[in-house]
């Protein structure tokens, strides 16, 4: 059997001195695509930015294997580099920044890294515009600032086109379908479709089930107080959508 | 008798003094002008350099930074000429017409006054105070500049050289003039230059300015620019502060517009280790407009104060002030901003802002605004802020990854990208954005 494309081993991380992940184990194998869903305040966010390398948080234990190498140790645009992709929940708005520079620095950063020749001018530009043109966004768009005055819409899709230029190994999705309508969550979905891949793999992070009609995730785990406490099909995402979460916190709680 | 306590001489004031009583009969003019001369260098002597007490320099005490008198500029040789022609090419890309100041004298081979536009005429002062020219010599004195402010009286007492520019009522001087200042001695010295410009009614003008330098670090440059804005003219100034990191940089700027007119002036600030870029402007006409903005990109420990006073003496002038500084190490950005308004001058829509982005714990910045108004229908307004850099902005870039540094870099250059977009010339803006590039990637 193949190394899975991502191993989380009983990682533990804290915040300001408090423990939110106790312990999170986690495979996913090449070309699959896993849910995670669990409550409000159960760590999901956390895991995400733990996952992308933001250092509010504090690493006390366990291992993250990116095809078989640590990224723990890695600041977070080596990670990126590396082929972590994290799709915000919150995307930033950056002021004075157009998303046009912003996705050139992003992609020549990442090339430069990896010791690839960088991409000219005209070349980043053909390929942003075309793959603005497959998730509908204005061209207009790209000349104003990162996400500055963008809805929540355009804010996701921006998202997406980043995913899709960056062409990432593994993405982490958080929380996508926060903020979106129907309209616009088919928009994001089917981006993040095209996507998957054999070679791809992703976590998709989701309070609701509604995502998973649209993106169909291969293995869905529970999530609550900082760990990953059941695992299942596709099916459980209907279960969970039936019942709610109750289950889960009592437990915990009891 | 006068009780006031009269600080000690220090060496600095009497190096002042010194080279006044050897070198200032030699300076350029004839009776009248030496005449200004005394009497501003009296004004000096009375109170020596303004320490901390005087509350124009509370946050930035000349007399600990001039710790002498370095001796006046000598006149540029040979040598100090040829390296002086690398200078101000950062502007290069505008085309400008270049007036070369080597060690504050103008240098006319350096420079370009050929196919002058009609209407205008240029001269050095030096020449205009040699021949007297009445104009020149009454503008010396009779100045909006506050005639108790010590750096403008030195000035006066010991301005060399500068130019004398005018645009006659109606004309429009299409291409940019370039004041190159090139510091080329290779011993330390002190410069005084002196320059005056006129723009008749409807008349306009771009003025760029630099300072480098290419001989020893530690020169002290003193200048001043008149201006005189009639009816309706249009002004533009970008200055450019590429100082050497020892010089120490006074600037002050007095300016006067008619109704209508219109000043539009940014400093970019990156060397010395003391600037001050001081200001005082009077609006004396209904309609002026006033568009003051500035930015500064320190460390080590440079020390830059904007100085500003801005006098609403006519009915219905806006102004608007916006003041960017990125402070490094213990680098400190001094601004103190006062907006008279007077009793007639209604409607006058005023505001000033000043925003500081501290990359270190022990940089500083001090922020003074001063509103005086006795009018009362009028619009006045000041903010400051301060802050670190966003670090979930960091980390967005990084997520997608950017380098810690460029990063950083990015964020800084969206930070002062608002003062720097102001800039009416679109090829200006590209110059200044490749200096603040390379500042940027020389702080790695």
């Amino acid at each position: 059997m193949t190394t899975p494309l991502l191993q989380i081993k009983d990682l533990k991380a804290e915040i300001a001195g408090k423990e939110i992940l106790h312990g999170v184990n986690l495979s996913v194998p090449k070309g699959e695509v896993h849910a995670i869903m669990g409550p409000n305040g159960s760590g999901k966010s956390t895991l995400s930015y733990v996952l992308a390398g933001k250092t509010d948080y504090d690493v006390t234990g366990g291992e993250v294997l990116l095809d078989g190498t640590d990224i723990l140790g890695m600041p977070a645009d080596e990670r990126a580099a590396a082929g972590l992709f994290l799709a915000f929940q919150y995307p930033m708005e950056i002021p004075g920044v157009t998303t046009m520079t912003f996705l050139r620095a992003a992609m020549n950063a990442q090339r430069k890294k990896r010791g690839e020749p960088e991409l000219s001018s005209p070349e980043i530009l053909r390929r942003v515009r075309s793959e603005a043109e497959k998730l509908g966004i204005d061209p207009e768009m790209l000349r104003r600032p990162v996400n500055v005055g963008f809805s929540g819409g355009e804010k996701k899709r921006a998202e997406t086109l980043q995913m899709s230029l960056l062409d990432p190994r593994f993405c982490v999705l958080d929380e996508t379908d926060s903020g979106l309508d129907i309209d616009a969550l088919k928009v994001v979905a089917d981006g993040v479709n095209r996507l998957r891949s054999p070679e791809r793999s992703m976590i998709v992070i989701t309070h609701y089930q509604r995502l998973l009609d649209y993106i169909v995730p291969d293995v869905v785990h529970v999530f609550s107080k900082g760990r990953i406490v059941r695992t299942g099909g596709k099916e459980l995402a209907l279960e969970l959508e039936a019942n709610g979460y109750a289950e889960y916190v009592v437990e915990e709680a009891a | 008798m006068n009780m006031e306590a009269r600080p000690t001489k220090t060496a600095a004031d009497e190096g002042f003094v010194k080279a006044f009583a050897e070198a200032g009969a030699g300076l350029p003019g004839g009776a009248n002008v030496k005449a200004q001369r005394t009497a501003a260098f009296g004004r000096f002597e009375a109170c020596g350099l303004p320490t901390r007490r005087v509350e124009q320099w509370k946050y930035t005490d000349l007399r600990s930074f001039l710790r002498e008198a370095k001796p006046l500029a000598p006149v540029p040789g040979a040598g100090e000429r040829q390296r002086a022609e690398a200078a101000g090419a950062a502007f290069a890309p505008v085309k400008p017409r270049r007036l070369v100041f080597v060690d504050g004298s103008f240098v006319p081979e350096l420079s370009d006054l050929t196919k002058l536009e009609e209407g205008l005429t240029i001269s050095s002062l030096a020449e205009a105070l040699t021949s007297g020219t009445p104009d020149v010599v009454s503008r010396i004195s009779e100045s909006n500049v506050s005639q108790g402010d010590i750096a403008y009286a030195l000035n006066t007492a010991f301005m060399t050289d500068g130019v004398v520019i005018n645009v006659e009522a109606g004309k429009h001087a299409a291409r940019p003039i370039h004041l190159v200042f090139a510091y080329c001695n290779e011993k330390p010295e002190s410069v005084f230059v002196r320059s005056l410009v006129t723009l008749g009614a409807g008349a306009r003008l771009t003025l760029l300015e630099s300072h480098e330098a290419f001989g020893a670090e530690d020169y002290h440059i003193n200048s001043a620019l008149n201006l005189d804005l009639g009816e309706g003219a249009e002004f533009d100034r970008v200055k450019l502060g590429t100082d050497s990191p020892k010089a120490i940089h006074v600037a002050t700027t007095g300016a006067v517009l008619a109704a209508d007119a219109k000043l539009r002036d940014f400093a970019l600030t990156l060397g010395g280790t003391m600037v001050r870029n001081q200001a005082f402007v009077t609006c004396n006409g209904t309609g002026a407009v006033v568009d003051l903005r500035g930015a500064s990109l320190l460390s080590g420990r440079q020390h830059v104060d904007t100085t500003l006073v801005l006098d609403h003496a006519a009915p219905g002038c806006v102004s608007r002030e916006l003041f960017k500084s990125v402070l490094d190490d213990e680098s400190r950005a001094v601004f103190q901003g006062k907006i008279m308004v007077r009793p007639k001058s209604q409607k006058t829509d005023a505001r000033m802002m000043t925003q500081s982005l501290l990359l270190s714990e022990t940089a500083e910045t001090d922020n003074k605004p001063e509103l005086e108004i006795f009018a009362d229908d009028v619009q006045c307004g000041h903010g400051a802020t301060c802050g670190a850099l966003d670090e979930k902005l960091k980390f967005y870039l990084m997520a997608r990854g950017i380098p810690a540094d460029e990063a950083e870099g990015l964020l800084i250059k969206a930070f002062l990208g608002e003062v720097t977009d102001g800039i009416a010339s679109e090829g200006v803006r590209v110059a200044l954005a490749g200096v603040v590039n390379a500042a940027l990637d020389a702080r790695g």
